[in-house]
């Protein structure tokens, strides 16, 4: 076999070692670069006006009716974050399946949480698509903001859903 | 429902990627790539030696293409939101592996030994039964959190697994290091390999249990937070065991391997720097204590310290000197930059464990240092993508047992490469995967394979919506 023959195939096997690298590390670039961790502080301060001006503007029961309306598609939240607590960062996104949360291991959310139940809190879209957290009779409660929930009710876009240390909000 | 998920597409890739697509056509691409690549290097190795294709590259190709095949429609079947990269970054090390280690066989030099044998259909063999353990986990272990119920019991069976080979009858001790068990008829198996998945299992357990008494119950010093006594038990306990492992053992790697797994799951679950000082200390301390009096680790002190001068020192004849070191340096020195090319060079020369342990001195001298480059990032890939599987989990066992398991595998990766190329004193380990050894490749397949199933767990989207109650009591017809 030439040398000439040889040289080639060993840069050619070289260069094609690397192009699988490069391939692979393409395969995994949007996970690398695509984390929303800069982008997650400007849309919340773009959300939380928003919303703070919709509040305002209808009280709750009006403002659900309306959203699942007119304006459903754009306001509605597609994804929920935990923003406290030991799974800070996860993210879930909301396809209208429901989402439990508790110590159990088969919780879509797992709560490493001695003030969280086994069964703690359900959330869940209604016919509208409107999301609902209902608590599941946990011993230490879920708060939506400051009160402490009695029966399912809708949440908020942005509004702090409170288990124990873990706190979670819906997003858009 | 529809529309909110096509609105949710444009900015998903949060981390957890929940709701991607599988991607499992990314997978079989890469995977074809995967398997193109080792056929490439097989027919550059006869072509470089004999001039000529070898006659076994249709097996070969034929051989790892089954297998990757095999995989594939398993992940697909069985995990089918696994990671895509994982199984063809793993397949690619295999392939090349299974190459240098024919390229080795084909040497006059290693013929010419008497303990010669050829490894490479051997490696392939294992290579099928790691895949059929890979098959089986992936099958069987439907959902990773079930391992959460064996804590204890993983701890008694790694126990087991690294006491075994120190049971007069069954233990072989050879060149030095008692590490493997010897069963009449099917070989020698080298039970730490495996001990290493199941302890990340009991380790990932243990701390998701007491990760709190860890990390809060601790007093303030000098910056540092230290742990209450009783809290510090357990580290001191595997400190003593892996300890143990180096004295009646003489393995360094397998404890440092351990060691080093603890403190890393130990910092993931506590959070707290100290452990990592604490647990650099005490490796040190321990490693420098044994070498003070055991005689197998001094001997790979110094072959660390002064290469040449064992070299020299071997070549008159004295025993206890090893010219390896030495060698596998020069092997690096020769390849330079891009390499001699597969097939020319004279890595052989090693001698003893050449395809085993020193095998990455091959790939130096024939890819040079762009082709160990290559070699080390793909290892890092796939430490990359346990992490990854790591932060998407969401729950904390898995969390904790995918960051052991490649935790675990890349200080594997780092203890070997690191020892051949000098960095550290040179242990008996194998490069996962391209290594000749039927336990290493079998265990790291599994490994693998609970990765997989932690990935496909953490990556799938959510069940399919519950039946919702209030859905089914009024029925409203909107125009």
């Amino acid at each position: 076999m030439s040398e000439l023959t040889l040289t080639v195939m060993r840069l050619g096997f070289l260069a094609v070692l690397w192009l699988f690298v490069i391939v692979a590390v393409q395969v995994i670039r949007s996970d690398l670069f695509g984390t929303r961790v800069t982008q997650r502080g400007s849309r919340r301060e773009n959300a939380r006006p928003q919303q703070a001006a919709r509040q305002q503007a209808t009280p709750p029961p009006q403002r659900q009716q309306s959203s699942s309306g007119g304006r459903q598609r754009r306001g509605a939240p597609t994804k929920l974050v935990v923003s406290e607590g030991t799974l800070t960062g996860t993210t879930v996104a909301l396809q209208g399946q429901t989402i439990t949360l508790g110590r159990a291991h088969d919780s879509t959310i797992v709560l490493d949480d001695d003030y969280a139940s086994s069964r703690h809190a359900r959330i869940y879209p209604d016919r509208d698509g409107q999301w609902i957290v209902e608590d599941l009779g946990s011993t230490n409660g879920t708060y939506l903001d400051r009160n402490r929930l009695t029966t399912p009710t809708p949440i908020p876009l942005g509004a702090p859903i409170r288990i124990g240390k873990t706190v979670i909000e819906l997003r858009k | 429902m529809s529309s909110t998920s096509n609105t949710s597409t444009h900015h998903t890739s949060t981390i957890g990627a929940i709701g991607a697509p599988s991607r499992r056509n990314t997978e079989l691409a890469l995977l074809v790539f995967a398997v193109v690549i080792p056929v490439f290097a097989y027919a550059n190795v006869g072509l470089a030696i004999n001039d000529q294709v070898p006659s076994g590259l249709l097996g070969y190709g034929l051989g790892l293409g089954l297998l990757a095949a095999v995989g594939h429609i398993v992940v697909r079947k069985f995990a089918p939101y696994a990671d895509p990269l994982m199984l063809p970054l793993a397949t690619l090390l295999n392939g090349i592996g299974l190459v240098a280690i024919w390229r080795l066989d084909q040497s006059e030099r290693l013929q010419a030994r008497d303990t010669f044998v050829e490894a490479a259909p051997r490696q392939l063999m294992y290579s099928a039964m790691g895949l059929a353990l890979f098959v089986a986990v992936l099958i069987f272990l439907k959902d990773h959190r079930v391992l959460q119920r064996y804590t204890y019991i993983s701890m008694a069976l790694s126990l087991f697994l690294l006491l075994l080979p120190l049971v007069p009858g069954l233990g072989a001790n050879i060149y030095g290091a008692k590490i493997w068990i010897s069963i009449p008829g099917i070989g020698t198996i080298q039970p730490g390999e495996f001990a290493k998945i199941v302890i990340a299992v009991f380790f990932a357990g243990y701390l998701m249990v007491k990760r709190d008494a860890l990390a809060l119950a601790s007093r303030r010093f000098m910056g540092l937070y230290l742990p209450r006594g009783r809290d510090l038990g357990p580290i001191i306990v595997v400190w003593a065991m892996s300890i143990l492992i180096l004295v009646f053992e003489t393995d360094l790697g397998t404890s440092l391997l351990f060691f080093g797994m603890f403190v890393v799951m130990l910092y993931v679950a506590t959070e707290r720097t100290s452990w990592i000082v604490f647990g650099l200390l005490m490796s040190a301390a321990g490693a420098v204590g044994v070498a003070s009096f055991e005689p197998h680790v001094q001997q790979r002190v110094q072959a660390w310290l002064d290469p040449m001068g064992e070299y020299l020192k071997s070549k008159e004849g004295l025993i206890g000197h090893s010219e390896q070191s030495a060698e596998a340096l020069w092997a690096f020195g020769s390849g330079g930059v891009l390499g001699t090319g597969l097939g020319q060079g004279n890595s052989d020369l090693i001698g003893f464990a050449a395809n085993s342990d020193f095998i990455l001195a091959t790939f130096g001298e024939e890819l040079g240092l762009a082709g160990v480059m290559a070699i080390l990032l793909i290892y890092g890939l796939i430490v990359e993508r346990g992490v990854r599987t790591a932060l998407a989990a969401r729950d904390p066992f898995g969390k904790l047992l995918a960051v052991g398991l490649s935790g675990a595998f890349a200080l594997q990766v780092f203890v070997v490469a690191g020892g051949v190329m000098g960095l550290i004193p040179l242990t008996g380990m194998t490069l996962p995967f391209v290594a000749y050894g039927g336990s290493s490749v079998i265990a790291n397949w599994a490994l693998v394979g609970i990765l997989l199933r932690i990935s496909d767990t953490a990556r799938r989207p959510a069940p399919s919506p519950a039946p919702n109650p209030d859905a089914e009591m009024t029925q409203v017809v909107r125009p």
